[in-house]
């Protein structure tokens, strides 16, 4: 992917480059937001990370001149502030998913990657497959190797954003916000006792694991 | 001099001083009119009775001619005291004196009306005196004067002058008296509240300013003065308790953080798995420490009370809902139930993650510490919302500081924890005008979170 970095804190800035570079992308960087609006809207970009307090033009007037100029990429916002106004400020100004500082980089990766494929992902479907995990979205039946696997509802949505993000990873944060739809720090671990339940419904008892835990990141089912 | 520059600064004097001003003012004001129309009034009476000897003469002269006037004068004469001041003359047209008490004829000329101001001449004690009489011309041919010596008039205006003066002078040192007084007690109350609050300035925040208990302004002054400090320090306590129990909670995982990358960092190379392992361990130690933080910053955000501008319409029946659906699992997990009782749908405004946040903290909780197999029940009104475990319960007597920063109950030192989790709730009610109450639940516990009741904003389901 060839991904922006707007960001004027040149350490993070450096730690989110050489993340993004080892895990095989193309990135660019821009420190000010004067330069990374004329770099996003000269350039073409899978994904732009852009820091909300910049010199010069701030993060969220970019995303907005971007919008503004018709340039649809997605847009991954970074702040140092956490709470829900601004994050639903920045959302509202054009950004795609939002960040607070400081972060895992791994939650970046999964969150960007989540980001890019969200056309595909997105796409109106009523099957979604995994391997031989398929999922009927109109019966709301789940069936692996052809036998029906009995499902809560709340088991069912978590496994449907699991198979449309299969084969890459979801962090714990990010099921929380998307299944649950509620931007909050649990005390404890709840994810974790929701997944082993799933687990033990799809991959107990079949030879090969289709969900795995991705040491330090979160979650991936694999087909 | 220093004491009168400062006498002279005090508001207290300048106000007395205005004041003293004001009431000379007013009390000379009233002399002078009482002055005045005293000796009005005694002029007019010594003017009346002049006026009516005269007339009495006129008549005597008219019924029984000169001889009859001259008598009667005489006899007027001799039947004076010693003191009276009745003054009668008797003149031919050329002035020469017929009788009368007066040596001679006055050289001042009578005015139109009759009436003349003279000076008398020396008396036995040889002093001058005013005296006002009245001209009659009898027939033409005589000159009648009667009049007054005006010694006593004189004497009286004196004396009254004089006590005005005097008067004057003497509330003009009373007034100055009242007024270094007054200054001098003000001041010194003053002084008292000042030096206090030096020495609290100073750094002796236990320092209180003495009441005399007479309840006038000063000590209600203060007595609302010391309440502040009282709250002050209360507040001062606090700041400084949460930053010892920062210092000491964030002290251990740091230590934990050290000694996993100080292990990472002596592990022989070759034995990578284990290495990993223990910069994983580090890097979830540093998470922990970051949630801490962030928690922390957050109560305070929560706490600075800039949110309820994003507050919206939330239903907390679905809210529940969907936070007994998050935990359910976990309880499962302790062969715990979770039920939920009472209204579908209440709404309240608010903030939906942050509510969200607190239930999930007391669901945490309450999972957390109620035994295996036990049962957990929500039950939500209009106005209430109740969550009760069987867990050990909190104590009476702890009540209150578990919702402080970092405090942890006994009965949960041993449980994982941060020890911020009510904290957060208390702040998110707090911010949401919600009450928050500990119950009994024997055994266990009943958290009461208390609203009043809003008009329904959205749409019911």
């Amino acid at each position: 992917m060839r991904i922006l970095v707007v960001e004027d804190d040149l350490e993070t800035a450096s730690y989110i480059k050489k993340g993004l570079e080892e895990a095989g992308h193309v990135v660019d960087h821009a420190d000010d937001g004067k330069q990374g609006l004329l770099l996003a809207t000269t350039e073409e970009y899978d994904v732009l990370i852009i820091d909300r307090m910049l010199p010069y033009v701030d993060g969220l007037t970019v995303v907005q001149t971007m919008r503004a100029s018709d340039i649809n990429s997605p847009v991954l916002i970074l702040s140092a502030l956490g709470e829900v106004d601004d994050r639903v400020q920045g959302l509202k100004s054009g950004g795609d998913d939002y960040l607070v500082k400081p972060f895992a980089f791994s939650e970046l990766l999964a969150r960007l990657e989540a980001l890019v494929r969200r056309v595909e992902i997105e796409a109106p479907t009523t099957k979604l497959q995994v391997g031989d995990l398929e999922m009927d979205l109109l019966g709301r039946e789940v069936r692996r190797a052809g036998k029906v696997l009995d499902l809560q509802p709340r088991e069912f949505r978590l496994l449907e954003y699991l198979m449309r993000h299969h084969n890459q990873v979801v962090t714990r944060t990010m099921l929380l916000e998307k299944v649950w739809d509620y931007h909050f720090d649990p005390q404890t671990n709840i994810i974790d006792v929701h997944i082993s339940r799933l687990r033990g419904k799809i991959d107990k008892g079949f030879d090969k694991a289709l969900l795995h835990t991705v040491r330090g990141s979160g979650y991936v089912l694999r087909g | 001099m220093d004491g009168l520059t400062r006498l002279l600064a005090s508001s207290t004097f300048r106000l007395a001083l205005v004041y003293m001003a004001l009431f000379v003012v007013s009390a000379l004001a009233l002399l002078l009119f009482i002055y005045w129309s005293t000796t009005a009034s005694m002029r007019q009476q010594t003017d009346e009775t002049i006026a009516a000897e005269i007339r009495g003469l006129a008549e005597r002269y008219d019924s029984d001619g000169l001889p009859g006037l001259t008598a009667q004068i005489a006899d007027r004469l001799q039947r004076q005291q010693p003191g009276d001041s009745s003054l009668y003359l008797l003149a031919d047209r050329r002035l020469q004196p017929i009788v009368g008490n007066l040596s001679g004829w006055p050289k001042q000329p009578a005015d139109e009306s009759g009436w003349l101001h003279f000076r008398l001449g020396d008396d036995a004690g040889g002093k001058v005196h005013m005296a006002r009489a009245r001209l009659l011309k009898v027939r033409g041919r005589f000159n009648l004067l009667v009049g007054r010596n005006m010694s006593e008039f004189e004497q009286t205006r004196r004396r009254i002058v004089n006590t005005l003066v005097w008067g004057g002078l003497i509330m003009l040192g009373f007034a100055l008296l009242g007024g270094v007084m007054m200054n001098r007690s003000v001041t010194g109350k003053i002084d008292t509240i000042n030096r206090a609050s030096k020495e609290i300035m100073a750094g002796n925040l236990t320092r209180r300013i003495p009441s005399r208990h007479s309840g006038d302004e000063f000590d209600q002054l203060s007595d609302n003065l010391n309440h502040m400090l009282d709250q002050i320090e209360l507040l001062m306590d606090g700041v400084r308790r949460v930053s010892d129990n920062i210092a000491h909670d964030l002290r251990t995982p740091l230590a934990r953080l050290r000694h996993r990358l100080e292990a990472a960092a002596r592990q022989s190379a070759g034995n990578e798995q284990q290495r990993m392992d223990l910069i994983d361990r580090a890097i979830q130690e540093a998470d922990g420490l970051l949630k801490t933080f962030n928690a922390l910053l957050r109560i305070a955000r929560i706490e600075s009370d800039t949110l309820q501008a994003s507050f919206v319409e939330v239903d907390l029946g679905q809210l529940l809902r969907d936070v007994a659906d998050l935990y359910e699992p976990v309880a499962e997990e302790k062969n715990q139930t979770l039920a939920i009782s009472g209204d579908r749908s209440v709404f309240i405004r608010g903030d939906r993650d942050l509510l969200f946040q607190a239930l999930a903290n007391l669901f945490d909780n309450a999972i957390k510490f109620s035994p295996k197999s036990s049962s957990i029940r929500a039950s939500l009104s209009r106005t209430e919302l109740v969550l009760c475990d069987s867990g050990p319960g909190i104590k009476r007597t702890e009540r209150d500081r578990v919702f402080h920063r970092f405090y942890r109950a006994d009965a949960s030192r041993s449980t994982a924890g941060s020890g911020l989790g009510l904290s957060l709730v208390k702040a998110v009610a707090t911010l949401h005008k919600v009450n928050i109450e500990l119950l009994d639940n024997s055994p266990g516990l009943c958290v009461v979170l208390k609203w009043r009741e809003q008009k329904a904003g959205g749409a019911s389901r």
